[in-house]
């Protein structure tokens, strides 16, 4: 697990080695910061300090106003954008939209990415040691809220010296901190971009994350949540539980264009005794896999969990209109045609709110066969509303600063 | 250029208000109507490339499909709910007249009319369904599926109690701007209706 102490935020480096893509932000190196507590949450139990990892792209202007945070989904982390090393095989999960002229432009924009509080990519988690105990926190580190990663974030801005965010973005579970930043902070962002999200989850939803949470906590090698402890690591669970989570952001649609009926291997040959394979079976099972060996379980199960409890309106006498009342920013939503996970449906239900609410919003529903999974995906038309839309943000940006105010009126 | 129609539902629409622009196509009157009056709303659009314009005019536009109504809006939460030149495009286009003014206080319309001189000479000599510059498509492939004249629009408003605040006849023709006075259902192009309960 990467972990590299520095307390000031960095440029990121200039030069771009050769071999990687020209509108690449280049090689960037993941930093961190240790909060000191006492840091309060949601549930009522206090963390003494925390340490979040983060990457930034891009340069911070003068008056610190060309922020943009990126929140991230439920298995997401720091690393957004660029490479870690030129041999490095992968981007961050979301290049294909951060970098130099994409939708969120770093020519424009500073942009910073974090692990999330409870996270297993370096930032405090329940893979961290509990200071109480000098072993791993395991099970018992506390469950957290939407709302306690949106106030550690506004920590990581204060850090970073940044007032009030450009915008602060965000698919899926990432969308739900979005919104929640724009009612928990309604001075600190101007725009709150939400894609592919929710104001909260569905019965069915909720009961997906319950049977990823069973498989992990089934797996013999759970130990209760003290694997690391007992130097086991419930994989297998924690694979069935991506498995489940996977077949959820893709459509019926796409894993069939995808893969169809075709096989791996295997016969259906009468007369011969061999097992097929579909190569869905053997996608699946290498997506497990994969997962299972670079992530922790009780993130997983903490994570879940924070999605479930996510009820943008629940301390708004469940309205969302007297919720969205409180922000101040604009917002931009886009839903996914195939995305049965987080339907448009419920991006309407965001849109109608903020109408209601007469706070600026616009809304596209685009059209894209890939399930959930498009937000992080190539789409023409995501991007190229997403780029418009973010340009406006830059240039109206610019406008603030010849102007020499922060504040603006909502249209 | 800004068409015609634009302009006077624009000197319709009273500063600081709140307007739904229904099928604001590239969010032109939106954002003059924002920037000059300041006038706030949305603007509802199915059409992807015109939905793509308004966010770079940063037009507050939302993808709804009007076919479906206007559910999502509670009643008298506009001042003025806008539709221009799509009402012969809709499947029930006197349910959307209901549905603009449950929603806003006033409703502003614009159509073609099809009673105007060049569409009734095409069909009379020459026996086809007209084809003209401003309704440029054939018949089979047209999104203008329920045309009417100014009469029938007319007869519409009285059958249902609609009141008629203004109507305005526009024409882009020199000669047929003057006559439009006179015979507005022969020589008007687009017809302009300010409407209330």
């Amino acid at each position: 697990m990467r972990k590299i102490l520095t307390t000031e935020a960095q440029p990121p480096q200039k030069g771009k080695p050769t071999g990687l893509p020209a509108n690449s932000v280049g090689i960037v190196e993941p930093q961190s910061h240790t909060f000191p507590g006492p840091f309060k949450l949601a549930c009522g139990r206090v963390l003494d300090e925390y340490t979040l990892v983060y990457e930034t792209y891009g340069t911070l202007n003068a008056d610190k106003s060309n922020g943009v945070l990126i929140c991230h989904a439920l298995s997401g982390h720091h690393h957004a954008a660029g490479y870690h090393s030129e041999n490095d095989k992968r981007p961050g999960w979301w290049d294909h939209y951060i970098g130099p002229g994409k939708p969120i432009d770093t020519d424009k924009f500073f942009v910073v990415a974090l692990n999330n509080l409870g996270g297993c990519h370096g930032s405090t988690g329940p893979t961290s040691i509990n200071p109480e105990t000098g072993k791993p926190w395991g099970p018992d580190f506390p469950p957290l809220r939407a709302r306690d990663w949106v106030h550690s974030q506004a920590q990581l801005a204060d850090h970073l010296g940044i007032q009030q965010w450009a915008a602060v973005v965000g698919g899926s579970l990432g969308g739900m901190q979005a919104m929640r930043w724009a009612l928990e902070y309604p001075e600190r962002l101007r725009h709150c971009v939400v894609i592919a999200s929710a104001m909260k989850l569905s019965a069915q939803n909720i009961a997906f994350n319950e049977t990823a949470r069973q498989a992990i906590t089934s797996d013999p090698d759970f130990r209760d949540g003290r694997y690391l402890e007992q130097e086991t690591l419930p994989r297998h669970g924690l694979a069935v539980a991506r498995m489940i989570g996977h077949i959820t952001y893709l459509s019926d649609d796409g894993l069939g264009k995808k893969f169809g009926r075709e096989l791996r291997s295997g016969t259906f040959e009468q007369g011969v005794e061999e097992l097929v394979e579909f190569q869905v079976q053997s996608y699946l099972r290498y997506q497990g896999d994969t997962f299972s060996s670079s992530f922790d379980p009780n993130t997983y199960i903490l994570m879940t969990r924070a999605l479930d409890y996510f009820d943008l309106a629940r301390e708004y006498e469940d309205d969302p209109v007297k919720a969205f009342s409180n922000a101040r920013c604009k917002f931009f939503l886009v839903s996914f045609t195939s995305d049965w996970r987080f339907a448009p449906e419920r991006s309407r239900e965001i849109a109608d709110a903020l109408m209601h609410a007469n706070i600026p919003v616009s809304y596209a529903e685009v059209e894209s066969p890939m399930g959930h999974d498009a937000f992080l995906l190539p789409n023409a038309r995501y991007e190229n509303l997403f780029a418009a839309y973010m340009n406006n943000v830059a240039r109206e940006e610019n406008g603030v600063q010849s102007a020499g105010k922060k504040s603006e009126v909502p249209a | 250029m800004m068409r015609k129609d634009l302009d006077i539902i624009h000197n319709w629409i009273a500063p600081s208000t709140r307007v739904l622009d229904l099928g604001c196509g590239d969010g032109a009157l939106l954002e003059r109507l924002g920037k000059e009056k300041q006038v706030g709303g949305y603007g509802l659009e199915i059409d992807p490339e015109e939905i793509q314009k308004c966010v770079e005019r940063g037009v507050n536009v939302v993808e709804q499909n009007l076919d479906n109504g206007l559910k999502n809006f509670a009643d008298q939460s506009f001042d003025t709910v806008v539709m221009t030149q799509a009402l012969q495009t809709l499947r029930f286009p006197h349910l959307v007249v209901e549905e603009m003014l449950r929603v806003g206080r006033e409703c502003i319309i614009t159509f073609p009319n099809f009673g105007q001189w060049k569409a009734r000479w095409h069909l009379a000599v020459s026996g086809r369904m007209p084809v003209s510059d401003l309704l440029p498509y054939e018949w089979y492939d047209t999104p203008n599926i329920h045309f009417c004249t100014f009469k029938d629009f007319e007869v519409l408003c009285r059958e249902h109690s609609w009141k008629i605040l203004h109507r305005q006849v526009v024409s882009e023709s020199p000669v047929s701007g003057v006559l439009k006075d006179f015979l507005p259902n022969l020589f008007g192009e687009t017809a302009i209706y300010h409407l209330t309960r």
